[in-house]
């Protein structure tokens, strides 16, 4: 039953996805029967009697504590917080707080390239915009990371997509638009579809 | 290691002679006893508290500073020894007090719930022998390659914890729940998205790897495990999922662990493992002598069980079975083994393996070929080894042959 349930879902990210990735196409569980999901959910040995609707054991999360670490951003908006950044102020924190590692412009540093027209970059290669804020604020900078305030993740955002001329230096970044920055790598993504047997993919 | 370093060596070890019962060495090591001080004339080591490696044997992972790789050609049996089990992180091994440790389930469920380390293990438990493989473990290039740098980021052990459904079942999953994202507690965050069939299918929790806590390297105190797949989605130090309807498309599902393949596309979500084999023994920097071989390596799926391993050692003109070592477990590291007779003169060897989707193994070629790139994540090729007349043996080219003595 598994496998029927894994095919249905595969099924339905390939249906929705022939081309390109959308964030709202990749639905599958609203057509399962709820009342079968409780089924699913039972492992073999939970088919057996001797299992509990519910073990009691651990206790309900309270808002706060999910706060505390839910920082996620998904492409659609939703985990965005409040603010807002440009690009001029970015250059300015990136200079202090990333130059060192990934170069003056974004380039030619230790580490990865941010900024190029070539090769792998966040202008050739990112799908989505919201990724750069969720990683940047998630980890960013290495040495201290989860030091930067939102405003600046924001700055350091606006900063990196407009390097990227992914949008207009003097462009706005906010929780509203910034799902909607058009990403043109994500033309290129494509559902993994290898599935064993004789084919090599 | 040169041929009269491994010598220099054997010579001060001398006890190499019943460490490595095979090849060229163990005869030009045979030294007399006398050099040795005799254990039947001293009084031994008394029980200790901690098992110690013998001082004799020299296991080591190589490392760098995202990574440290399995020595694959040193092990025997297919259980990687905990302490050289590889390593992939993002931002360096955390420290986590298993008294502090939480693990919050929110989003799409009915009840979002935290659970500690000592909730987890009152759950109903399982244990599962399986590898786990960077997706990221091809390098070739080099004749001068040990199986340990070409694929040393694969490894195997037996994980125990809950599986994630049990977990599932006690929070309760909303309808549109589709999607979940797990998010470790290191440096980097670790995020990925993982597809909800699969944490109903076979996805874990574990806790303990090899009887043992989880190493901290390995996620301690506890990570997410999904067998088969590539060796990131199984987050480590977890302490958060978020049931959601959608993918998070998080930086190491589009920046990384994505590859490029033909007209310019980028696949993703490219998570499961493909067929893989590779012969440990005889291999880069081992010496042999020509005689009877045992030729001896691991075979694995993502998809499922192994089911033929084939040798060559003719550079790919005929194939031959090799032998499995029981019980073949589904998703994990499968030893072979292979006599052979070997006549001196310089040849080819090689294995692949087959599984039970009916996927064979391909060549090198035929993956760059099919994906039109040259390297990169996801890259399973069969690995030749050339042996010399003078019983070296290096990292061959793949020779792209496909016909088998099964296929005629
Ligand atoms: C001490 C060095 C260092 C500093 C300082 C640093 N980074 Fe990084 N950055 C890294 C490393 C290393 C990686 C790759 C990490 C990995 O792959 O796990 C990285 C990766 C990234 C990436 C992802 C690149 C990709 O293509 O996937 C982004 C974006 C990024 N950094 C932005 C920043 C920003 C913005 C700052 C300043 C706030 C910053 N970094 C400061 C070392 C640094």
């Amino acid at each position: 039953m598994y496998r029927n349930i894994f095919l249905f879902i595969v099924s339905f990210i390939l249906l929705g996805c022939s081309s390109s990735i959308k964030t709202g196409d990749i639905r599958s569980y609203d057509t399962i029967d709820i009342g079968r999901v409780k089924e699913i959910l039972l492992p073999q040995q939970a088919l057996d009697s001797s299992w509990p609707e519910s073990f009691g054991f651990g206790r309900s999360a309270s808002k706060a504590d999910i706060e505390r670490w839910d920082i996620d951003v998904m492409p659609d908006g939703r985990g965005l917080p409040k603010g807002k950044g440009v690009a001029v102020a970015g250059r300015s924190i990136y200079l202090v707080k990333c130059a060192s590692c990934h170069g003056q412009d974004g380039s030619g540093g230790t580490y990865d390239v941010l900024v190029s027209k070539k090769g792998k970059s966040i202008g050739t290669y990112w799908p989505y915009a919201t990724t750069l804020f969720d990683y940047i604020r998630r980890t960013m900078p290495f040495n201290m990371p989860g030091s930067l305030k939102d405003e600046e993740v924001y700055h350091l955002t606006a900063y990196l997509l407009a390097a990227n001329g992914l949008i207009d230096s003097v462009d706005v970044i906010t929780q509203k638009n910034l799902p909607s920055v058009k990403m043109p790598a994500l033309a290129n993504f494509v559902i993994d579809d290898r599935k064993g047997g004789p084919e090599i993919k | 290691m040169t041929r009269r370093q491994l010598i220099g060596r054997v010579a001060a070890l001398g006890l190499v002679l019943s460490q490595n019962p095979y090849g060229r060495t163990t005869q030009a090591g045979g030294l007399p006893l006398t050099e040795l001080d005799d254990p039947t004339k001293k009084l031994g080591v008394f029980p200790g508290k901690i098992g110690t490696r013998s001082t004799f044997e020299k296991l080591e992972k190589t490392t760098s500073q995202t990574s440290s790789r399995s020595p694959l050609q040193d092990f025997h049996g297919t259980i990687t020894p905990s302490d050289l089990h590889f390593e992939r992180h993002h931002g360096g091994v955390p420290v986590i007090d298993p008294e502090r440790y939480e693990l919050i389930i929110h989003g799409m469920v009915e009840k979002p719930m935290k659970f500690s380390l000592h909730d987890l293990k009152r759950f109903p438990s399982v244990s599962r022998i399986s590898f786990l493989e960077c997706s990221g473990n091809y390098r070739g290039g080099n004749e001068k390659l040990t199986p340990q740098q070409i694929c040393g980021l694969t490894s195997q052990s037996e994980w125990t914890g809950i599986m994630l459904s049990t977990l599932f079942r006690e929070v309760g999953l909303k309808p549109k729940a589709s999607w979940f994202l797990a998010e470790g507690g290191d440096a980097a965050v670790m995020t990925r998205s993982i597809p909800i069939s699969k944490g109903l299918d076979d996805a874990m929790i574990v806790y303990a790897q090899n009887g043992e806590a989880v190493r901290p390297e390995q996620g301690y105190p506890a990570r997410l495990f999904l067998p088969g797949w590539e060796g990131n989605t199984s987050v480590k130090w977890i302490r958060r999922i978020e049931v959601s309807d959608a993918p998070f498309m998080t930086r190491e599902e589009t920046s990384k662990y994505t590859e490029r393949v033909k007209d310019g596309k980028i696949r993703q979500f490219s998570v499961v493992m493909d067929a893989r084999s590779i012969i440990t023994f005889p291999t880069y920097p081992q010496v042999v002598e020509r005689g009877w071989i045992e030729i001896r390596g691991i075979a694995w799926s993502g998809r499922g069980r192994v089911t033929l391993v084939e040798i060559s050692v003719d550079n790919g003109k005929n194939w031959y079975p090799a032998r499995l070592q029981e019980p073949v477990l589904n998703k994990a590291h499968t030893g072979f083994r292979f006599l052979w007779q070997w006549d001196g003169r310089e040849t080819v060897i090689m294995s692949r393996v087959y599984d039970d989707t009916g996927y064979r193994q391909p060549f090198l070629k035929e993956l760059q070929d099919a994906r039109a790139s040259r390297g990169g994540y996801h890259f399973n090729p069969v690995t030749p080894w050339r042996l010399k007349p003078d019983g070296s043996v290096v990292l061959a080219d793949a020779v792209p042959r496909i016909r088998s003595n099964r296929d005629k």
